[in-house]
C-alpha cells in the first residue's frame, strides 16, 4: 500500500485540505475507487476506510495480481464533514455537480478537476456516494445511461439490484457521469445509510467491490457468489408520493416486500396525531427506497417500490 | 390580484405558497400580451424584492396607461428568502437546477412544474437574479447562445450595460429561463448587484427599462426615459480566480475600465501581514463583476472583465 497526497488546497484560517489517496498493486491502472466527496457522507468513507484495511491486508498476502493499480480515495471533503456541512462549507457548493472541474475555476472546481484527473483512465471506476432526496435505499449499483454504460459489469458486484438512471441535466455534472463519458466503467454503490455508520451495510459493500475486483481480475479473492442481480430502470419503480403534509408514520423500511393494497405508512397530524392519509401500496413487490425523515411535505416522495416483475 | 399558484402542505401547521399579484388593464385597454417579472429563485439573491415593489408602485399609480397583463412573482422559493439560505431548505439542489420539474417528483421539483406552467404562453417573462452574496454585478442580462437571435432585441430595451452572450451547457438546460425559451415562452435573465442586499440605482434603472421594454410591446403608454445602449459580449470576458487564500482588499471600483497589468487589490494575511497575491488585471476591459465578500480560497472568483464589444 502506498499512500499519496493527491491534492492539496491552501485555505483561510485552517490547515492545507489534503486530499490523501491509497494504491494497491501496480501497472495498468485496473479500478479507483471514491468515498465520501460530501461532508455528511460519513459512511461512505467508513465504507472505503474499510476497503483500504482489507486491500492492504490482501496486498500483504500477495492476492492483488500484477500489472494491476487499484486506487482508493476514502475522503474527498473532510473540510466539510469536520464542520458537519454535506457541502463545501464556503459557498455550499456541491463538489460531485462539479465534474469534471476546472483547474483555473472557482474552488469546487478546481477540487474536482483534481480528483477527476487522479481517477481517470482506470478501466473502472466505483463510487460510494448518496442521493440529493433523502432516505434509505435497498443497497444497489446505480449507473447512468450515457450510451457508454454497461450494465451487465455491474452485475459482477452480485449485489440484488443494478439501477439503471436517465441522466437529468443536473446529472451531467457528477463524477459518475464524467468517468463514463471519459471512457471509464462508472458505477456507483448505495446503501442504507450516509450520516450514520452501520458497520453490516459497509461490509456488504466491501465484499461487493472485492467481488467484483476477483471477477475483473485485479484479486484472488474468495468469496460467495452473491446475488443474480436485478437490472430495474429507475422510470419502471413505482412511486408513492404525500397527498399532505405532517409526520411520517414509516410502517415499512427499505428492502421489505408488500402487496398491492397494503397499509405502507400513515400521514400524522403533527398537533393531534390524527391519521391524515394512509399510503397504500400501489403494487405488490419490494421496497427500494423510503423517505426516512419524520416530518414530510405534501407531494414527497415517501415510497419506490420494486415492482414484483422483479423480485 | 394576489393569486396563489402553488400551494404545498409542510409538516406542521404551515404551507408553502408562491403567490403571484396579476395587475391588468382597464377593460377596453387590454392588447393581449402578458408579461411574467420573477425573482426569489435563490433565497439569497434581494434585489428583485425591490424591482418588484417598484413596479407594483408604478403600475397601480398609472393603469391608465397599462395595455397587458403583468404577473409579478416576488418569491419563487420564498422559504429560501424567509430562512436566508440560496436553495430550498432541507432540499440538496440548486433550485435553478430542476425546471422544468415534474408533477410527480419530489415536492421542489412539483413546485418548479407549477411555476413553468404558470408562465408558459407569456410573451416575455423576466427573471431577476442578484449574483450572490460573494460578487456584485453591473447589471446585465445574461443569454444563452441558443437564443440569442429572440432575446438580444428585447435585452436592448432593459436599460442594462451590458448583454452576455453565452455558450451553452448541459447543466444550465435545468434553469427556469431555458425551460421557458424552450417552449416557446422568451425568458431574459438579469443579473444585477449583490446578494442579500438591495442597490436601488439598479433597481430604478430596471424598472425604467421593464417600462420602456413594456412600452415597445405596446403594453405601456406612460412616460419612459431613454435607455442606455448596453455592450454586447459573447466570450470576450476574463475570469480573475484567487491563486491563494486570505482577505481580498480591492482597490479599485467595481464598474471601471482597468488596463492590463493593473493592480485591482491584494489577498492578505491578517496573520502575517504578507501580501500572499497581488491581484492584476489580466486584460484591459470593464470590471463588471467584482467580489464583494473578503474571505477566499484559491479558485475564489475575485472579477470578471470584459474585454471585448465597447467599439459598438
Amino acid at each position: 500500500m502506498r499512500q499519496e497526497t493527491l491534492y492539496t488546497l491552501d485555505t483561510p484560517y485552517r490547515q492545507k485540505l489534503a486530499v490523501e489517496g491509497f494504491r494497491f498493486g501496480r501497472g495498468k491502472k485496473c479500478c479507483a475507487i471514491v468515498g465520501a466527496i460530501r461532508g455528511n457522507e460519513v459512511q461512505q468513507m467508513y465504507t472505503c476506510s474499510l476497503l483500504v484495511r482489507e486491500l492492504k491486508r490482501l496486498e500483504q498476502q500477495g492476492a492483488i495480481n500484477t500489472n494491476h493499480e487499484i486506487l482508493v480515495i476514502p475522503c474527498v471533503n473532510h473540510f466539510s464533514m469536520n464542520v458537519g456541512s454535506r457541502f463545501w462549507a464556503m459557498d455550499q457548493t456541491d463538489i460531485n455537480r462539479m465534474f469534471p472541474g476546472y483547474d483555473k475555476g472557482e474552488t469546487t472546481q478546481r477540487i474536482a478537476e483534481a480528483v477527476f484527473s487522479a481517477v481517470q483512465g482506470y478501466d473502472y471506476g466505483i463510487q460510494f456516494t448518496s442521493f440529493y432526496v433523502q432516505g434509505e435505499f435497498v443497497p444497489h449499483v446505480r449507473i447512468m445511461h450515457t450510451g457508454y454504460e454497461n450494465a451487465s459489469l455491474a452485475n459482477l458486484f452480485g449485489l440484488p439490484y443494478v439501477l439503471l438512471r436517465n441522466p437529468k441535466p443536473f446529472d451531467t455534472t457528477t463524477l459518475n457521469y464524467n468517468w463514463q463519458i471519459w471512457n471509464t466503467n462508472a458505477f456507483s454503490i448505495y446503501s442504507h445509510e450516509s450520516d450514520d455508520i452501520s458497520t453490516p451495510q459497509a461490509e456488504l459493500s466491501v465484499s461487493a467491490v472485492l467481488r467484483f475486483l476477483s471477477r475483473v481480475g485485479a484479486l484472488h479473492y474468495t468469496c460467495h457468489n452473491g446475488y443474480m442481480s436485478a437490472i430495474l430502470q429507475e422510470e419502471n419503480l413505482a412511486s408513492v408520493h404525500t397527498t399532505c403534509g405532517g409526520i411520517f408514520h414509516r410502517l415499512k423500511v427499505a428492502g421489505e416486500n408488500v402487496r398491492y393494497g397494503e397499509v405502507i405508512g400513515e400521514i400524522l397530524d403533527p398537533l393531534t396525531a390524527e391519521v391524515k392519509e394512509q399510503l397504500i401500496a400501489p403494487t405488490s413487490g419490494t421496497l427500494f427506497f423510503a423517505a426516512k425523515n419524520p416530518l414530510i411535505t405534501q407531494h414527497a416522495e415517501a415510497y419506490r417500490i420494486i415492482r414484483r416483475m422483479y423480485s | 390580484m394576489k393569486e396563489t399558484i402553488v400551494s404545498v402542505q409542510l409538516p406542521v401547521q404551515e404551507a408553502l405558497e408562491i403567490e403571484r399579484n396579476r395587475l391588468t388593464p382597464p377593460v377596453g385597454q387590454d392588447g393581449g400580451k402578458r408579461i411574467c417579472i420573477v425573482t426569489g429563485i435563490h433565497g439569497d439573491e434581494l434585489e428583485g424584492q425591490y424591482l418588484a415593489y417598484r413596479l407594483n408602485r408604478v403600475l397601480q399609480a398609472h393603469p391608465e396607461h397599462l395595455h397587458g397583463t403583468v404577473d409579478i412573482y416576488p418569491a419563487i422559493n420564498p422559504l429560501g428568502i424567509n430562512s436566508i439560505t440560496r436553495g430550498v431548505p432541507l432540499f440538496d439542489l440548486d433550485m435553478n437546477r430542476v425546471f422544468p420539474g415534474s408533477e410527480n417528483s419530489s415536492m421542489v421539483e412539483h413546485i418548479a412544474h407549477e411555476v413553468v406552467e404558470d408562465i408558459r404562453g407569456a410573451d416575455i417573462c423576466i427573471d431577476i437574479h442578484a449574483s450572490n452574496i460573494f460578487l456584485t454585478e453591473l447589471p446585465q442580462v445574461r443569454i444563452n447562445e441558443m437564443f440569442e437571435t429572440e432575446l438580444v432585441p428585447l435585452a436592448k430595451e432593459l436599460n442594462i450595460d451590458f448583454i452576455w452572450v453565452h455558450a451553452a451547457a448541459t447543466v444550465l438546460e435545468s434553469t427556469l429561463a431555458h425551460s421557458l425559451n424552450s417552449i416557446g415562452t422568451k425568458c431574459l435573465v438579469v443579473e444585477m448587484g449583490v446578494g442579500m442586499r438591495l442597490t436601488r440605482a439598479y433597481g430604478d434603472q430596471l424598472l425604467e427599462g421593464i417600462l420602456n421594454l413594456m412600452k415597445t410591446q405596446g403594453m405601456w403608454s406612460g412616460d419612459t426615459q431613454p435607455v442606455r445602449e448596453p455592450i454586447i459580449g459573447r466570450n470576450e470576458v476574463a475570469f480573475l480566480n484567487a491563486e491563494g487564500a486570505g482577505i481580498f482588499i480591492s482597490e479599485v471600483s467595481h464598474n471601471c475600465m482597468v488596463e492590463q497589468g493593473q493592480t485591482l487589490g491584494v489577498i492578505a494575511d491578517p496573520l502575517t501581514g504578507q501580501d500572499v497575491q497581488v491581484v492584476t488585471a489580466p486584460e484591459k476591459g470593464l470590471l463588471f463583476t467584482l467580489r464583494d465578500y473578503p474571505v477566499v480560497y484559491p479558485g475564489s472568483l475575485l472579477g470578471r472583465i470584459l474585454t471585448g464589444g465597447f467599439e459598438k
